[in-house]
Order: structure tokens, then sequence, then C-alpha cells
């Protein structure tokens, strides 16, 4: 049996790890060995998620799951949903519900599943219901920032809908990075296994690239010049318009497909703009942390 | 007489397919709701104004009052279907009807997404505001900022006042707006701010 090995911390900086060690053309049963994972974000659940879908889909079988053994780890997960999502990509046994959900979850946004354009309005009707609290009174943003983080929770979400063609997961959560950052943060990930910038822009784009079209060309033409596969003009504005507003916050952006990842990286992040030669790795990954403004900050 | 015609959002959105929410967002649902509101548009006039003696064939002029209200969020996908595209489709010579566009309780929410579909698509679009405030978002020229601001100050010109109040370049710059189809002008040359269609509410400016 395959064995991969998840890491004590898994977060945004470190799900390449799991992207790398899936064994994703080796038939054979595979295990997801969580039982010493302590810390993890909406990244790293997603990365869990999708690596063992990819596996599963690659290999036929659905790989396991030892889940974490510390009870704090597995309560997170499990409030965040990860074991619901998990159930239908991993082999039994898996976790049962730890506790009633409860009515005031402090979870953001628990893992959800995107696969239909009614998938994205539950989304925005989670996030609307919860996201004021959490981005007025916790990150000081302004009360109208709910709207906009909806917005971008739309169109991110849509991104898996129309250019995926597969389904995929968005999860988000704020955490306190009193050590790595001095602020609280929310953390956004999403992720899908459909076919990736690359492809999805292959038939319109890929000829004016020439024999540098791949998969960093590919994002970079869907990140930093708003090109998409639809010939209308009022298309291929999400990524866009994500961009200018994670920007206005000072936040983290990045999209992972195939073998490259591209960011907006503000100056407390140390995450280069690109990067390439990656563990392939299907679909796409999307990955935006937000952080805390303070009064001395400039204004959203 | 140009006849106004409310068409209410966040009702059409709760019908859209796959929504039943207020939100605007994702492009189906966009999509059905500029469905629903050319759908209206061909349809004859009626509610406040069906009393009026309008004129319900396609060279009629009408005022569409798209209103926003009860909407929380619109993303850019929803703006460019229910506003951009919306506009684009009565802008040529080709329309399916005489018609203008002010979009109504245009939230500061919403602005920046309209600006945006706007902008991308080289339109401009009247909107009201809120207390009684109409912009004109989207791509104007500092001109065409300038006349209809002064248009919008009188809610009215007669012939010749363009060029009285705007000086030479007056009369080109309010051809020019009525072009774009932000504001509307009679057969006998009077030119009229689209809020003053909203502020009446009875077909005159």
């Amino acid at each position: 049996m395959r064995v991969v090995e998840v890491p004590a911390s898994l977060d945004y900086r470190n799900v390449e790890t799991i992207y790398k060690s899936a064994p994703l053309d080796e038939p054979g049963p595979v295990l997801f060995d969580a039982r010493r994972l302590h810390w993890t974000d909406p990244n790293g659940i997603a990365a869990l998620l999708s690596a063992g879908r990819a596996v599963r889909e690659s290999g036929g079988s659905p790989p396991k799951l030892s889940p974490p053994t510390d009870s704090k780890t597995a309560s997170y997960l499990d409030r965040m949903g990860f074991f619901r999502a998990a159930a239908e990509v991993f082999a039994p046994p898996l976790p049962g519900p730890q506790r009633a959900p409860r009515s005031e979850s402090p979870v953001l946004l628990e893992v959800t599943p995107v696969a239909s354009h009614g998938d994205v309005h539950t989304v925005v009707d989670r996030v609307q219901a919860r996201a004021g609290a959490i981005l007025s009174r916790t990150l000081g943003y302004p009360r109208s920032a709910v709207v906009q983080f909806s917005v971008m929770l739309s169109e991110v979400c849509q991104n898996i809908v129309e250019h995926a063609e597969a389904p995929g997961w968005v999860a988000a959560q704020s955490y306190n990075w009193t050590k790595r950052l001095g602020r609280r943060v929310v953390v956004i990930a999403v992720s899908d296994l459909g076919r990736g910038f690359r492809a999805s822009l292959h038939d319109e784009h890929s000829e004016r690239f020439g024999d540098r079209w791949n998969d960093a060309t590919a994002l970079e033409a869907a990140f930093l010049m708003g090109l998409t596969r639809f010939p209308d003009t009022g298309r291929g504005q999400g990524i866009q318009q994500i961009r200018k507003q994670v920007g206005r916050w000072d936040g983290l952006f990045s999209v992972r497909s195939g073998t490259a990842r591209i960011a907006d990286s503000p100056s407390w992040s140390s995450a280069p703009p690109l990067q390439e030669g990656l563990a392939p790795f299907p679909g796409a990954q999307i990955n935006i942390v937000l952080p805390e403004h303070r009064p001395a900050d400039r204004t959203a | 007489m140009i006849s106004p015609i409310r068409i209410d959002v966040c009702a059409l959105a709760r019908r859209a397919p796959a929504s039943g929410r207020p939100h605007l967002v994702t492009r189906p649902t966009g999509r059905a709701v500029r469905k629903a509101i050319e759908g209206r548009l061909a349809a004859p006039p009626v509610g406040p104004a069906a009393g009026s003696p309008v004129r319900s064939s396609a060279s009629a002029a009408l005022v569409s009052l798209v209103d926003f209200t009860r909407v929380h969020v619109m993303d850019f996908s929803c703006a460019d279907e229910v506003v951009a595209k919306l506009l684009l489709r009565y802008l040529g010579p080709n329309r399916p009807r005489n018609a203008f566009f002010l979009f109504r309780a245009v939230a500061e929410a919403h602005r920046h997404a309209l600006k945006e579909v706007l902008g991308r698509q080289g339109l401009a679009a009247v909107c009201d505001v809120g207390d009684g405030r109409f912009q004109l978002l989207g791509r104007a020229s500092p001109g065409e900022r300038e006349a209809w601001g002064a248009l919008e100050r009188r809610r009215r010109m007669g012939p010749g006042d363009a060029a009285t109040a705007l000086g030479s370049e007056g009369a080109r710059r309010m051809h020019g707006l009525a072009k774009r189809r932000l504001v509307y002008v009679d057969a006998g040359g009077a030119v009229s701010a689209l809020s003053a269609f909203a502020a009446n509410g009875d077909g005159r400016p």
C-alpha cells in the first residue's frame, strides 16, 4: 500500500507536499495518513479532498484515510464539514459527526461542494448570513465588505462551474495569525479536479503563444490578461475583479493549475509571483488570504 | 409623452431558475432576469402608467425604471447580463423597442460592479443612487459628463438651450448623449433628463 504522509501542519504554504506525494499514475491501494495532523487551514482541507479524489479517479478505488489522533484537530475538521465531504472521497470507515451542528457555527464557510450554479447561490446565502460579523468585528472591514466578499466567492465558485467542467469545493475560515503576521486573517480555498486553465483556454488562445503555451502561460493569460475561452467581451472579469478586490484588502491571491502557480503577493507574503515545474495535478486550486485591517491601514 | 415602466429586479431574481433568492449572482440568473426584463418591454405597458394615453407600438418610446431595491448582492456576471447586455441590446438600430433605461436604487455595493461592466463594454447608464441623486456610471467623456450634469440640474432643455448653457459644443454633446440613449429628445427637439421620468412617473418630464 502506498502511504501519503500528511504533515503535522498543513496549510497553503506546504500543500505541495500532498500534491507531490499523491500517487496518481500508480494503481493499488493508497492510504492518506493524517494521524499526526495538528493544524490545517481550508487549503490543507481542500488539498486532502482533492488528492483523495484524484487518487480515486486515477486508480478506480477509494483511498483510505487515517484521521488525526488529536481530538481538537479532529473536532475542527468535523466542524469544517471535512468528514462529511470526505465520505464521498475516502473509503469507510471515517469518523462520524462528533457533535450536533450548532445553529451559530464559528466557521465562516464549511467545506461546500460546488458543482452547479445553484451551489454558488448556496455559498452566497451562507456567507451573507455569517460573514458580516467576522469581517466587520474581527477583521475591521467596513460593513459593506460582506457584499464584496460574497461577490468574490460567487465569482471564484463560478470559475469551477463554467471553466473546470467538474465539481469542486470551497471553504473559508478566520484565524489569528499572531506569530506569523500579528493579526487575524480570513483564508479561502477553492479546489476542483476539472480540466485546468491550460485545457480551458487551449482552443481559443494557445496559438498566439506558440511554443510558449504551457500551464504557466495559460495562468498568465487568465490571471494577468483576463483571457477566457468565451469570445464574449463581457466574460473573463471574475479573476480580474477578485485580483482588484483582494489587492484593496492587501491580501494574497494565488491560482495553481497543472504544474504552475501564479500569485498576487502582498508585502507581508513571501509567495513568489510565478512558480513553474510543480508536481502535475489536475484542475485548479485557488487560495485567498485576507488580513485584518487596523486603523493605520489604508481604507478599503 | 414617454411611458415609464417599473421593473422589480428582486422579484424577477426570485423567480429565476436555480435562484429563488434576492441575490443577483451567477450568469444564468442574470440571463434569466435580463430575458424577463426584455419580456416586460415586449408586452404592452401596464401598471401605474396603464391609464395614461400611451402608444404601444414598438416605435413608441418608453423609459424602463429597472429597480434594484432589496437586491443585496450583485456579482459581475449578473451586472454584465442585467445591465450591460440589456443596454447593448437596445442601443443599436435593430433594437426591439424604443426603450430608455434608468437604473434605480443602485446602492454603493452595486456601483463598483456596474462601473466595471459598463466600462468594459464602453457603455454608460443613468443611475438613481439614492437620496434623489442621479449619477452617470460607466464610460463617458468629460464633455459628455458636463452636458449630462447640466441637463440633470435643469431636467429639461428646449431647442437651443444646450448651446446657451454649454457653449458652442453644447448641441453636439447633447446629440451624442441622445445617440447613446442617456437623454431623451422629443419630436420638438426638447431634451429631457431620464431622471425626470423617474421623478414624475406619469410619462411627463
